[in-house]
């Protein structure tokens, strides 16, 4: 399968020797994990991994990890970056409890990772980054390299710098330029490990230098120089084949959960013939998004970088008031600033798409790590009785579908909606089986026209939602505000019945959306049984394998996981009381678990993690045993 | 289908609820008189307020309006204007509402140059939450909240807008209504982020703030009215004028060998003597009329001819090309 690239380059690097035949070894998955400093360049290079992966055909899941400083002191443990990937014959849910192959580009890297990794793990290290001063750095007493601790595992120790410095020796370039070429050399060198086709990286390296033609040819060289490596060192006495996965037929890219993000609202938008307006602040890890969007301008799309998350989302209200799909997007300490915002386009009634791509708090928190601490922000962060519809991304992919249907629900019904997501949805690949366009859900957007009868908080029957009436339609000029104001003709009222009267009408136009949730699905025993694991967002791959995992071992244990978190679905309670206890799984102190108690009277129990970092199946595995027994 | 529109087709059918005598009826007035003037159809203006007795403005005008939220309205008519360019966007804030909560705001769409036309009703006071000191109160002020006078040292709006570089810059006085039509067309002729201060009397908290400047008696005394291209003459006589003593403006009185053609002249191109003018402080008068004024691409302008662009370039937007984008692969 592989597409062995030609050898000329790699002549430097082996003296231009015959390469052995070497054996092949079969696995059904492997969990890999390349980390180094910020600056070595181990997001790209696990990116690129994931492409030849998903390219190769197997099923991906993949964690990047990454400091919230740009350049930590080099060498530190603070500035280690790293990318986890899990790429598989079968399906696979989530980028692995455990790597089985660690490459670490220094000894920090190294001493970072090292507690993470699985018995007799495969330890791949650029020897001459074990430095004195490095391993100093990295808080080393003793080089682990040659003091034993590295025992139990499979260490290859190679020449990373050396070899790539040969390789590129006659192209003139200086020591810096050559040093960020090392993790080219890395991954072409497990590619041949993992017999994966570099050309999508080559194709890649054409297009990302397409103005710099000698550091294209010094990337080019470096990562065929690692491949050839790989295929004629001694040290690597067997590649590996991981053989497509079985997956369902069709066209394929890899994506992030931040792209999916984007790409759904651009499709919403197109579907409802409507500009997309984005207006945002930047903030990690949400930035992403804004980035994307603003290179779809010819849909168009509009893209506001503001002064702030209030005037991001403000402009967004701003937008949808004069007929556009309208969004923001955030992440932590953003999501309170755009708390009033928010309450006035439930007020007014329009149509808004709050984006919380969730990141470890309180205050600045770990801006780069996950948490789902923000739920019961979504769901009662303002003042006043003020629903908002929320709805939750369960994979990087899943992202393209919900923001799809937060749009969707948004402008059918008039109304504020939230987009859950988090860091590790945000930054996470998979493989995306690419959606038939005819077959999404229509977006209707149909503004009001007719000056006759036409009052502004006039409800369609089923809905509750009122008219869309954008200025520039002449006869239905009016006048919206924060101020209570009275049903129907939408004036300023302090009448108290009228104020209950809304207040109690838009609370059941949000209610109502339940009517079109679709059933939830049970994954495991439909009519009930032992435990249940309820989750929402990104933790459904780790849920997910717990339990697939543990009805291996013929444990009576099921997985509900939720997208719509309000209004819930209308048959949840009945569906969670079919089972004797009920185990919410989810990355805070238990803010779905309050709702569900809450809401059902039924009394659920935890399975929480704050620490920045996705449950690893172990762990929902070692509670449900817990919870079994108990 | 143009027949001409009047006055009172932008009275709305809401009782307006300020308090007998605010100076905001005259505002109120001297806008409803000046629309028609511009020929706008009625359903392509909108007016978007922010929160305070000023902001309860769009509510007696029958056009589009949008009472938003506390210092918002910048943000808020920015996200419009730019996805409807066509619209006629209005913004009405006050003096706490645009200077205090919503400050950062409007430095922001003043200096992006948004083509909106921004009204700032100046009582130098909080009206609606009934009578704090406000940015723009003076230093000393006894109010609720400083009944030991206050020690907050105030923002000139006109110097804020400036500092801005706002591409319009005006200031207007309730009372003078003839003065205030004139500005208001000159802000409506604008392209770009228009600023109009209007000082504005609050009868009930703040009584008489601009008395010298609206007071019939004296106000030729204390008013200098900017004209472009004319000299700095001012009084009842019009007898006084600004000339350039070295570095420094002082006031002259015209005769005894001072005549006009030693005065400054007003250019409303020259930022430097907007900013002199704001300067101003007793004993000098007070400046009124169109302190600066430029044309420069508008904020809208510019991001809707980025989108036609990339529309050329890249043809209209392709959802399937879209998702395709990048490396796929076909599963059999
Ligand atoms: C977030 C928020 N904070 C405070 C208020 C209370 N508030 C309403 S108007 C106002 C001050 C208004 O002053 P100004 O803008 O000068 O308007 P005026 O009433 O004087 O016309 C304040 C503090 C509010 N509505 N919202
Ligand atoms: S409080 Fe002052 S500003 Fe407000 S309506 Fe009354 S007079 Fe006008
Ligand atoms: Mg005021």
């Amino acid at each position: 399968m592989a597409v062995p690239p030609e050898s000329a380059a790699s002549a430097a690097a082996n003296g231009g020797e015959a390469a052995i035949p070497k054996q092949r070894t079969s696995r059904d998955h492997v969990v890999i994990r390349f980390a180094g400093d910020s600056g070595d360049g181990m997001q790209l290079a696990g990116m690129q991994f994931t492409t030849e992966s998903a390219l190769a055909g197997n099923d991906i899941a993949t964690l990047p990890d990454f400091p919230a400083e740009i350049r930590a002191p080099a060498g530190t443990l603070a500035g280690v970056s790293g990318f986890q990937l899990n790429f598989s014959s079968n399906e696979v849910f989530t980028a692995g409890d455990e790597p089985e192959v660690l490459v670490a580009m220094n000894p920090a890297a190294l001493k970072a990772n090292i507690g993470d990794l699985a018995p007799n793990a495969i330890i791949i290290i650029d020897k001459e980054a074990f430095t004195d001063s490095n391993l100093k750095r990295a808080g080393y007493q003793t080089n682990p390299v040659v003091d034993g601790s590295l025992d139990k595992f499979q260490v290859f120790q190679i020449d990373v710098t050396r070899l790539t410095t040969l390789a590129l020796h006659d192209l003139g370039l200086n020591n810096r330029a050559v040093f960020r070429c090392r993790n080219l050399f890395v991954l072409g060198m497990v590619s041949w490990l993992y017999q994966r086709p570099i050309d999508s990286t080559l194709a890649w390296l054409e297009r990302r230098f397409a103005k710099a033609p000698d550091l294209l040819e010094a990337n080019r060289r470096a990562l065929k120089a690692g491949y050839n490596f790989g295929e004629t060192t001694e040290m690597f006495a067997s590649s590996y084949v991981v053989e497509p996965a079985r997956i369902k037929p069709g066209r394929y890219r890899n994506i992030t959960g931040n792209s999916a993000t984007a790409l759904g609202f651009v499709a919403a938008a197109v579907k409802a013939g409507r500009p997309l307006f984005l207006g945002s602040y930047p903030i990690t890890p949400a930035s992403d998004v804004l980035h994307e969007l603003s290179t779809f301008k010819n849909f168009p799309v509009y893209t506001f970088q503001a002064e702030d998350e209030i005037a991001g989302v403000a402009s967004a209200v701003g937008a949808a008031f004069g007929g556009a799909i309208a969004i923001t997007t955030t992440s932590g300490p953003g999501m309170n600033l755009k708390a009033e915002a928010v309450g006035l386009a439930v007020k007014v009634e329009l149509p808004l798409i709050i984006t919380d791509i969730q990141r470890a708090g309180p205050s600045t928190g770990m801006p780069t790590k996950p948490e789902q601490a923000d739920l019961l922000m979504a769901m009662y962060g303002r003042h006043g009785e003020s629903p908002v519809p929320i709805i939750a991304a369960a994979t990087p992919s899943d992202c393209f579908e919900c923001a799809y249907e937060a749009v969707r629900i948004a402008v059918k019904y008039m109304t504020p909606v939230f987009l859950m997501t988090d860091g590790q949805l945000a930054n996470g690949a998979e493989p995306w089986l690419l959606p038939d366009l005819d077959k999404l859900p229509p977006i209707k957007v149909e503004f009001a026209k007719d000056p006759k009868g036409f009052m502004p908080f006039a409800r369609e029957e089923e809905t509750l939602s009122r008219p869309w009436a954008v200025p520039g339609t002449p006869g239905l000029e009016h006048r919206i505000g924060g101020l209570s104001s009275e049903n129907l003709t939408g004036n300023v009222s302090y009448s108290p019945a009228n104020n209950e009267l809304m207040v109690r009408t838009r609370a059941r136009k949000i209610a109502g959306i339940a009517r079109e949730i679709p059933p939830v699905e049970v994954f495991g025993d439909q009519d009930g049984g032992e435990l249940v694991v309820l989750g929402w967002g990104s933790t459904f791959g780790s849920i997910r394998e717990a339990v697939k995992q543990a009805r291996a071992k013929k444990q009576s244990v099921s997985h509900i996981h939720l997208r719509y978190l309000n209004p819930l679905p209308g048959d949840l309670g009945d569906k969670l009381r079919r089972f004797r206890k009920v185990m919410v799984a989810e990355m805070n102190l238990g803010q779905l678990l309050k709702m569900v108690r809450a809401d059902y009277l039924i009394d659920a129990f935890g399975c929480n993690k704050v620490q920045g970092r996705p449950f690893k199946v172990s762990e929902i595995t070692n509670r449900i045993n817990r919870a079994l027994e108990g | 289908m143009a027949t001409a529109l009047t006055r009172k087709d932008f009275v709305s059918d809401q009782e307006v609820r300020w308090c007998p005598g605010c100076g905001d009826y005259a505002i109120l007035a001297a806008v409803q008189k000046a629309m028609p003037e511009f020929g706008i159809p009625r359903e392509n203006i909108v007016f978007i307020s922010g929160i305070g007795c000023s902001s309860r403005f769009p509510y007696y005008m029958n056009t589009y309006g949008f009472h938003t939220i506390h210092g918002r309205a910048p943000a808020i008519a920015t996200g419009l204007k730019v996805t409807r360019p066509e619209l006629d966007v209005w913004v009405i804030t006050g003096d706490g509402d645009g200077l205090s909560i919503g400050g950062n705001h409007l430095i922001h769409v003043l200096r992006r140059n948004v083509d909106l036309r921004i009204l700032m009703f100046n009582n130098r006071i909080y009206g609606l939450t009934k009578g704090q000191y406000s940015p723009t109160s003076e230093v000393g002020k006894i109010t609720k909240s400083t009944p030991l006078g206050s020690i907050d040292y105030p923002f000139s709006p006109i110097k804020v807008a400036l500092g801005a570089h706002a591409t319009f810059v005006a200031r207007s006085i309730d009372v003078e209504q003839k003065h205030l039509g004139e500005m208001l067309k000159r802000a409506h002729d604008h392209r770009g982020a228009a600023f109009l201060e209007i000082l504005q009397n609050c009868n009930i908290y703040n009584d008489g703030a601009f008395n010298d400047l609206s007071d019939k008696a004296i106000k030729a005394e204390h008013q200098l009215v900017l004209e472009h291209g004319k000299p700095l003459v001012f009084g009842k006589n019009r007898d006084k004028g600004i000339r350039m003593n070295g570095m420094r403006p002082e006031v002259v009185t015209l005769g005894n060998g001072i005549s006009e053609s030693d005065l400054i002249v007003h250019d409303e191109k020259n930022l430097s003597l907007a900013f002199m003018l704001a300067n101003f402080e007793a004993p000098m008068p007070t400046p009124i009329g169109v302190f600066y004024a430029e044309s420069r691409p508008t904020y809208d302008a510019a991001v809707n001819q980025q989108l036609e662009a990339a529309k050329s370039k890249m043809g209209p937007g392709d959802l399937k090309k879209l998702l395709e984008r990048g490396d796929v692969w076909d599963v059999h």
